[in-house]
């Protein structure tokens, strides 16, 4: 069987990153396998701006952002496989792939990086009640069809969940000609980034309607109308607020989801985000194995995707040249916090530490406390804190010398 | 106007069984559906099963034909290259008074020729880890199995039409003219088929399409069965069928492993008076979540990726129909054909071929019938120097097209070589399963798309998703007007 030092599975954002980094720490032998025709995973379809505000201090689309990593990795000559579909992989670190010049190839890694993105939420998984016509279709896959294939999925547009991606179709869509009717959200807040909302609804005077959502689709074979009502505090629909709106394509982005099948496989521990629990030093549960990008967490901002990837190939490579023992302590949220990336800290603690979460709703006013035992070893007021936009922060490493407990992470009053 | 020895109406699990049994002999037969795909109603809409037997009264046609129908599906699915597992059934009881409940339908099981065995709390909960723990006691049932549905009935056309059956998509039948010897069959399309035997086997529309002809003394009383499909998110969950104890409105809400390793929940079973619809309600679907955690208390909905629902043909007879219109011997109703009909299929299949056509036309068989479809390729099952193999012949075994379900290009173009090809993206999902993962086609429906307008050589935007008249894009933005 073949050996390679390090094999990265996904060459999207978090992919390109962590290649890059593993090699300019020293690395050499790194294969990237990537399913689609070319490197860069969804951005290649994401043609607006406002990429690479962090990275580059510019507003690039998702292309140009994707090929400056692109020319990275080819100036390192770092390898690459396209439409190499990986089809399993071990404990062991046996990863198998596919595609069409090799056949199927099992080859042995030392460490591998997990960055397989994520996929869309899909119609079947909420059961949205009534039929099951054509012309209920994901943002992501309208965005596909528009943007890579030059095609127009429809002209009367529902769209259903307020996530980015949806907001931008919404603007895309109707720059092509088509009319969009209205966004409907569950929730009391949107889950799209605020300058997407001004920049795509407002700006066409679409309207957006929270706390609603879709109670019936209606079409045997055609979608030919939606019905859209309130919700209460329980999410249940209040009668007598129905609208209806006739349409050819009701346009879903209510979520994505961590696409880790691979890891589902071998038992890796995974947490409420659905993607691996991990160390800071971007380790899964499982020896060697590292995970990054939105295959771990979802993200809004791609800047922040190629931060977590090169911390990522900074893991696997320190863990490629020599592999240190350490202990950990567990990364505790309170109630407020949907959740935490890292999980764990390794300790004794030698390199500062980012903590990246989400709350479970708007918070205004407050701050966020980090402690050890009694000992707060962080704190930071945040005037606003919404569920669409991460939190990140990060603590150095001096105040974490001597922990031998969890850190416990809270929202407390100023 | 065309003329055939026998024309049969509807292409689900008991046309297609009819149309693969009539093409042994010497006869020129037609199957015709309205539908844009072979079993595109009820036998793409169930739970599945190849039910034991154990549960029908005795001495009905359901009895009968399902156990039959169970000891054929061995070779069936062996001729025809369909998955087909024997995980046997347990029928549990959670509750104390269900206990002469399971001992009753032992004694049934009996009657009906079925091999079962009744076990006790701990002899279930042994074989089944994750059962509510309350259980007091199950019935056994191990020949009952689990098979593909959508597969059973595309490869028993395919077969069918390989040993020379015509297959008519998109013929909807209208009317029906009784002539001297034989019948004159119309279309909505217009087109007219004539024939000497006529098989109805329309389903849901089965009393619809008896009435064409005559009046009948039963009528189909459409009853919807709602169900969650869970990803195949881990083995182990269920390694049997469960069932909870049937009762008057049918066999309950069943937890059930796939043969795709999905994991399937359902149905519910409520009256419905359009049968096309197909709809689903929230109230019926927790409903069934809150049935069904009540014998598998772990189920992970969370794992859901789709919800569907199928009409059964519950017929007034109760029973399954299979006999000859009251005044037009040749013309044979197969009416109410509901659960356990899809295992009864290659049974009813069979009799109505062996016991009554047999007495209406001359049978001669064909030199050259051949029980077998060419040989489908289960990637997944073959070893790495096998696929390998095959790879070298066919480079697009190598080039994976879905990735939920991990489906090759080769597999796509090979459904589309055959003889029954798909028309839609929805009839690819339903032959190669591309586009049934936890994506739901997100990813590969535009591969898929692309291949189906080569295939067929048309635009994108004439590509249908499902039924004629159902394409997914609307316009190309790049093209200019
Ligand atoms: C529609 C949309 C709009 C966005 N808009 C913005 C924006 O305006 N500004 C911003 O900053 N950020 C935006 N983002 C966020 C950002 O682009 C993403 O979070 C980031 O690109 C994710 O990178 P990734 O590498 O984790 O995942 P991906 O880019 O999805 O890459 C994963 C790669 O892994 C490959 N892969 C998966 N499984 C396998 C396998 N088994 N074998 C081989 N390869 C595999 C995939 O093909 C893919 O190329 C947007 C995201 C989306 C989806
Ligand atoms: C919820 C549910 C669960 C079930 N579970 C099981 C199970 O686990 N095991 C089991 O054995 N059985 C089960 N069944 C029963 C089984 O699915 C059916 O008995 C079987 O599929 C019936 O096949 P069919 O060919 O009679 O009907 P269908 O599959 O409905 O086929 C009838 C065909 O006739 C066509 N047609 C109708 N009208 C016309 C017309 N005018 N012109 C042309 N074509 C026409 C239709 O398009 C259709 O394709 C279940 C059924 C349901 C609803």
């Amino acid at each position: 069987m073949k050996q390679v030092d390090l094999v990265i599975i996904g060459g999207g954002s978090a992919g390109m990153a962590a290649a890059i980094q593993a090699y300019d720490e020293g690395i050499r032998d790194i294969l990237i396998l990537e399913k689609d025709a070319r490197l860069g995973g969804i951005l290649n379809q994401c043609i607006h701006n406002g990429f690479g505000l962090t990275e580059f201090k510019e507003e690039l689309s998702g292309p140009e952002y994707l090929q400056r990593f692109v020319d990275q990795v080819k100036e390192r000559g770092i390898k690459f496989k396209l439409q190499s579909f990986v089809l399993n992989i071990t404990k062991d670190k046996v990863i198998t792939y596919s595609n069409a010049e090799e056949g199927v190839v099992e080859i042995q890694a030392k460490a591998i990086v997990m960055a397989t993105g994520c996929y869309e939420r899909s119609a079947g998984a909420i059961q949205i009640p009534g039929d099951r016509p054509k012309g209920v279709i994901t943002a992501g896959t309208a965005q596909k069809y528009l943007n890579i294939n030059g095609y127009l999925v429809g002209k009367r547009v529902v769209i259903l969940g307020s996530g980015d991606i949806g907001l931008i179709m919404a603007r895309r869509m109707t720059l092509e000609g088509a009319k969009v009717l209205c966004v409907c959200e569950l929730m009391p807040y949107s889950n799209g980034l605020q300058r997407n909302i001004a920049q795509c609804l407002n700006d066409f005077n679409i309207p957006l309607y929270l706390s609603h959502s879709i109670s019936k689709i209606v079409g045997k074979e055609k979608l030919e109308k939606v019905v859209v009502s309130q919700v209460d505090e329980k999410f249940q629909f209040i009668p007598g607020t129905e609208m209806e709106f006739e349409c050819d394509t009701l346009m879903l982005s209510i979520g994505l989801i961590p696409y880790v099948s691979l890891l589902n496989n071998i038992d890796c521990p995974t947490s409420s985000t659905r993607g691996a629990i991990v160390y800071d030093n971007m380790e899964t549960m499982i020896d060697g194995i590292f995970a990054c990008g939105n295959c771990l967490h979802v993200h809004d901002v791609v800047d922040f995707v190629t931060i977590e990837g090169r911390n990522a190939g900074h893991g696997a490579a320190q863990y490629i040249k020599e592999k240190e023992e350490h202990g950990s302590l567990k990364i505790e949220v309170d109630p407020n916090l949907a959740y935490v990336v890292p999980q764990f800290v390794r300790t004794p603690v030698k390199e500062d530490l980012t903590l990246k979460f989400r709350v479970r709703k708007e918070i205004r006013d407050k701050k966020v406390v980090v402690r050890h035992k009694d000992e707060v070893v962080f704190s930071q007021v945040k005037l606003v804190m919404i569920p669409s936009e991460m939190v990140i922060l990060t603590i150095k490493k001096e105040k974490l010398q001597d922990i031998t407990e969890p850190l416990k992470v809270s929202v407390e009053d100023r | 106007m065309k003329k055939f020895d026998v024309l049969i109406i509807g292409s689900g699990a008991v046309g297609a069984f009819v149309a693969r049994n009539l093409s042994k002999y010497q006869l020129d037969v037609a199957l015709l559906d309205k539908e844009n795909d072979v079993g595109n109603m009820t036998s793409m809409a169930n739970s599945a099963i190849v039910h034991s037997g154990y549960d029908p009264v005795p001495g009905t046609n359901k009895a009968k034909f399902n156990v039959l129908g169970n000891k054929m599906f061995d070779k069936i699915a062996d001729e025809l290259d369909v998955e087909f597992e024997r995980i046997g059934s347990l029928t549990v009881a959670i509750y104390e008074n269900q206990l002469p409940m399971l001992e009753d339908l032992a004694k049934r099981s009996e009657q009906n020729g079925v091999e079962v065995k009744l076990l006790n709390a701990e002899e279930v909960k042994k074989l089944e880890p994750n059962i509510n723990p309350e259980v007091k006691g199950a019935l056994l049932a191990p020949t009952a199995g689990i098979i593909n549905p959508f597969n059973l009935v595309v490869h028993a056309v395919e077969n069918a039409v390989d040993n020379g059956v015509n297959l008519f998509l998109n013929e909807e039948v209208v009317s029906i003219e009784t002539k001297e010897n034989g019948y004159v069959v119309r279309t909505r399309k217009g087109n007219e088929y004539e024939a000497k035997v006529v098989v109805n086997a329309a389903g849901l529309y089965s009393d619809k399409i008896a009435e064409l002809v005559e009046p009948v003394d039963w009528k189909i009383t459409p009853r919807k069965g709602q169900y969650y499909v869970l990803d195949h998110y881990k083995l182990g969950l269920v390694n049997h069928v469960i069932f909870p104890l049937p009762s008057e409105k049918g066999k309950g809400i069943l937890v059930s492993r796939t043969t795709s390793d999905d994991y399937i929940v359902g149905p519910s079973s409520e009256p419905v008076e359009d049968p096309s619809d197909l709809s689903t309600d929230s109230m019926t679907l927790a409903n069934v979540k809150n049935q069904a955690k009540d014998m598998v208390p772990g189920i992970p909905f969370n794992q859901a990726i789709r919800a569907f629902s199928g009409n059964r043909a519950t017929c007034t007879r109760h029973d399954f129909v299979i006999e000859s219109a009251p005044h037009h011997e040749t013309f044979i109703n197969l009416g109410g054909i509901e659960s356990p009909g899809l295992v009864s299929s290659p049974a009813i299949g069979e009799y109505v071929v062996e016991s009554m056509i047999r007495n209406m036309l001359p049978l001669k068989e064909k030199a050259n019938y051949n029980p077998r479809v060419r040989p489908y390729y289960h990637l997944k099952k073959m070893k790495l120097e096998e696929r390998n193999q095959l790879i070298k012949e066919n480079r697009d075994f190598g080039e994976m097209v879905c990735f939920c379900e991990q489906v090759s290009l080769g597999e796509v173009k090979d459904a589309l070589s055959r003889s029954v090809p798909p028309r839609s993206v929805k009839a690819m999902k339903k032959r190669v399963r591309a586009g049934f993962g936890k994506c739901q086609g997100g990813f590969c429906q535009p591969r898929i798309l692309e291949e189906l307008a080569k295939h067929y050589g048309l635009d994108w935007t004439e590509v249908n998703y499902d039924e004629e008249n159902t394409n997914i894009l609307k316009e190309n933005v790049k093209e200019l007007k």
